[in-house]
C-alpha cells in the first residue's frame, strides 16, 4: 500500500501539485490519469523520490518515505520496480544482462540461480529468443516487456509504470496492460501506472486518480467512470467521438 | 546557471562520484571496460599525432639551427625535451579532451535523456558513482601509459624525419636524445597527465550528467565539455608548471 497525504509540489512560482491525498492499494492496478501537463508525471516522480515534495507525506506501508534520508530510501528502493516510458534499458547491455543487472547489484545469488531467475522473468513476459540481443535490436513492444522483466526481477513490492504503452500499437498496448495487471495480482504488488490511454483505463483501471491542473479532481474505478458527473473528467475521458457514442449507448 | 553555481554543483557532483562503490567486482569490471574504451581506443590517435609532432619538431629545430657553433645533436635533444615537457602531456591532453571528452559527455547525456540514469537511481544505485568513478580511475591509470607511448613514438617520428630529410645524422640525433636527461621532467609531466585525465573525465561527465532536454542538448553539453575541459587543461598546465618547475 502507498498512501499520499496532502502532497504539494511547485517549481519556482508554478504550483504543479496541490494538496493530493490518496491511498493506492496492494494487489491492484492503480492508474493516475490526466491531460498532458496536469502534473501526473511530477506526481509519479515525487512518489518514487526523483522529485522532493514541498510538503505532505508519502507512506510506503507505514514507512514515511518523505522523512527518510538517502540511505534509508536506498533500502526501500530495492522494493521498487519501475517501467519507464521509453523502457530505459541500458544500451550497452544485452536483454539478458539488462534483466540480470539488479540481481548483480543487489542480490547474493550465485550465477546459476541468477540465470534461472532471469530466464524465469523473461519467460514470464514472453521473451523467448532475444536474450543475447541489444535493446536497439528489438522492437518497442519487446523493449517494454524486457523493462517489465527487469522491474520484477527482484520481486518488488511496488511497481511503477510511466506510460507503459505509449508508442505501441493498440494490440501490443493491451498485451502490455494485461501483463502488468497479471503480474500485479500474481505478486500482490502495489502498482501505480501513469497513463492517458483510455484503453488502459477501461482494461485495468481498478483504481483511478484523475488529476486536473495539479489538483485531485476525481477518484474511482473503471466501472464508475461512465457514471461520473465530474465535468473535467468527462471532458477528458469522452474527448473522442467513439467514447461519446459508447457512453450514449450505455 | 552562474559560474559560482556551476562550481558548487560540480563539487556536489564529485562528492557523489567519490563514494564507496556498491559492488567491488562490478566496479573493477567497469574499470577494465573503461580502460579499453578511454585508453586502448585512443592509442591510434595518440600515436598518429605524436609521430607527426615529433617529426615536425625535429625538422623545425634542424632548419632553424643556422649557427655553426650549435651542435647537431640539439635536434634530438630539443625533440625529446619538447615531447617530454609539453607535447605528450598537454597537446595529447587537449586532443583527448576532444575525443574522450565528447564521447563521455554524449554517452552520459544520452543516458540522462533516455531515463537510463533515472532507472539506476530508482534501483537504488548511486548513478554518479557507478557511471563516473570507473571512468576517472581508468583515465588516471591509463593516460600516463599513453604519455609514455607518445614520448617514445614522438622521438621515433623525429628520428625518422631527420633521417629521411637528411637534416642530422642518426648518431647525432640519438646522442641528443640521451643528452642531459633530467628525470624530474618526466615526473612533472606525469603529474600533469594525471591531472589532465581527471579534468577530462570529471568535467565531461559533469556536463553529460546534468543534461536536460533532448538530443540537441546532448550535443550542446558535448561541446561545452570539450571547450571547458580544454580551458581547464590550459589553466592547470600554467599553474602546475609554475608550482612544479619554480
Amino acid at each position: 500500500m502507498i498512501e499520499l497525504k496532502n502532497v504539494n509540489k511547485s517549481f519556482g512560482e508554478l504550483d504543479v501539485l496541490n494538496d493530493i491525498s490518496i491511498r493506492f492499494e496492494a494487489g491492484k492496478t492503480n492508474l493516475i490519469i490526466g491531460q498532458s501537463g496536469s502534473g501526473k508525471t511530477v506526481l509519479l516522480k515525487s512518489i518514487i523520490g526523483l522529485h522532493e515534495v514541498d510538503n505532505g507525506h508519502i507512506y510506503y506501508g507505514d514507512r514515511d518515505f518523505t522523512a527518510m534520508n538517502f540511505n534509508e530510501r536506498k533500502l526501500i528502493r530495492k522494493e521498487m520496480g519501475m517501467v519507464f516510458q521509453g523502457g530505459a534499458l541500458f544500451d550497452s547491455l544485452t536483454v539478458e544482462e539488462n534483466v540480470s543487472f539488479p540481481l548483480d547489484m543487489f542480490s547474493d545469488m550465485n550465477e546459476d540461480d541468477k540465470r534461472a531467475r532471469v530466464k524465469f522473468c523473461l519467460d514470464r513476459v514472453d521473451i523467448k529468443k532475444a536474450h543475447k540481443l541489444y535493446p536497439a535490436e528489438i522492437s518497442g513492444g519487446m523493449q517494454k516487456r524486457v523493462a517489465i522483466a527487469r522491474a520484477i526481477v527482484l520481486n518488488p513490492s511496488y511497481l511503477f509504470c510511466d506510460e507503459p504503452n505509449s508508442g505501441l500499437d493498440p494490440v501490443t498496448a493491451i498485451v502490455i496492460d494485461k501483463l502488468i495487471h497479471e503480474i500485479t495480482v500474481e505478486y500482490k504488488m502495489t502498482t501505480i501506472i501513469n497513463t492517458h490511454d483510455m484503453n488502459s483505463v477501461m482494461e485495468i483501471g481498478e483504481k483511478i486518480l484523475f488529476i486536473n491542473k495539479g489538483v485531485k479532481a476525481w477518484e474511482g474505478s473503471n466501472h464508475e467512470i461512465f457514471d461520473t458527473e465530474n465535468q473535467s473528467l468527462n471532458n477528458f475521458v469522452f474527448a473522442s467521438n467513439l467514447f461519446k457514442k459508447i457512453k450514449k449507448k450505455l | 546557471m552562474s559560474f559560482i553555481e556551476n562550481i558548487g554543483q560540480y563539487v556536489l557532483f564529485l562528492n557523489r562520484v567519490f563514494s564507496k562503490p556498491e559492488r567491488r567486482r562490478i566496479f573493477f569490471d567497469q574499470i577494465i571496460k573503461e580502460i579499453y574504451k578511454l585508453g586502448v581506443n585512443s592509442l591510434g590517435i595518440v600515436v598518429i599525432i605524436s609521430v607527426f609532432m615529433g617529426a615536425v619538431i625535429s625538422l623545425q629545430t634542424a632548419y632553424n639551427l643556422d649557427n655553426p657553433l650549435l651542435p647537431d645533436y640539439l635536434v634530438g635533444y630539443t625533440t625529446r625535451e619538447s615531447m617530454i615537457l609539453e607535447f605528450s602531456s598537454t597537446i595529447v591532453g587537449l586532443i583527448l579532451a576532444g575525443k574522450v571528452g565528447s564521447n563521455i559527455a554524449s554517452e552520459i547525456g544520452s543516458m540522462r535523456v533516455t531515463e537510463q540514469i533515472d532507472a539506476l537511481e530508482i534501483m537504488g544505485v548511486n548513478s554518479a558513482n557507478f557511471l563516473v568513478f570507473p571512468k576517472i580511475i581508468a583515465a588516471v591509470f591509463i593516460n600516463p601509459f599513453l604519455y609514455v607511448i607518445s614520448v617514445f613514438v614522438g622521438i621515433t617520428g623525429g628520428l625518422l624525419a631527420s633521417y629521411l630529410a637528411d637534416t642530422v645524422s642518426v648518431a647525432d640525433f640519438l646522442y641528443g636524445v640521451q643528452y642531459s636527461i633530467i628525470p624530474y621532467y618526466i615526473s612533472y609531466s606525469l603529474i600533469k597527465t594525471v591531472v589532465f585525465a581527471f579534468i577530462i573525465t570529471s568535467v565531461s561527465s559533469f556536463y553529460g550528467y546534468y543534461v536536460s532536454g533532448g538530443s540537441l542538448e546532448v550535443g550542446r553539453a558535448s561541446t561545452k565539455a570539450v571547450v571547458n575541459s580544454s580551458i581547464l587543461i590550459l589553466l592547470a598546465n600554467l599553474i602546475l608548471t609554475h608550482i612544479l618547475l619554480k
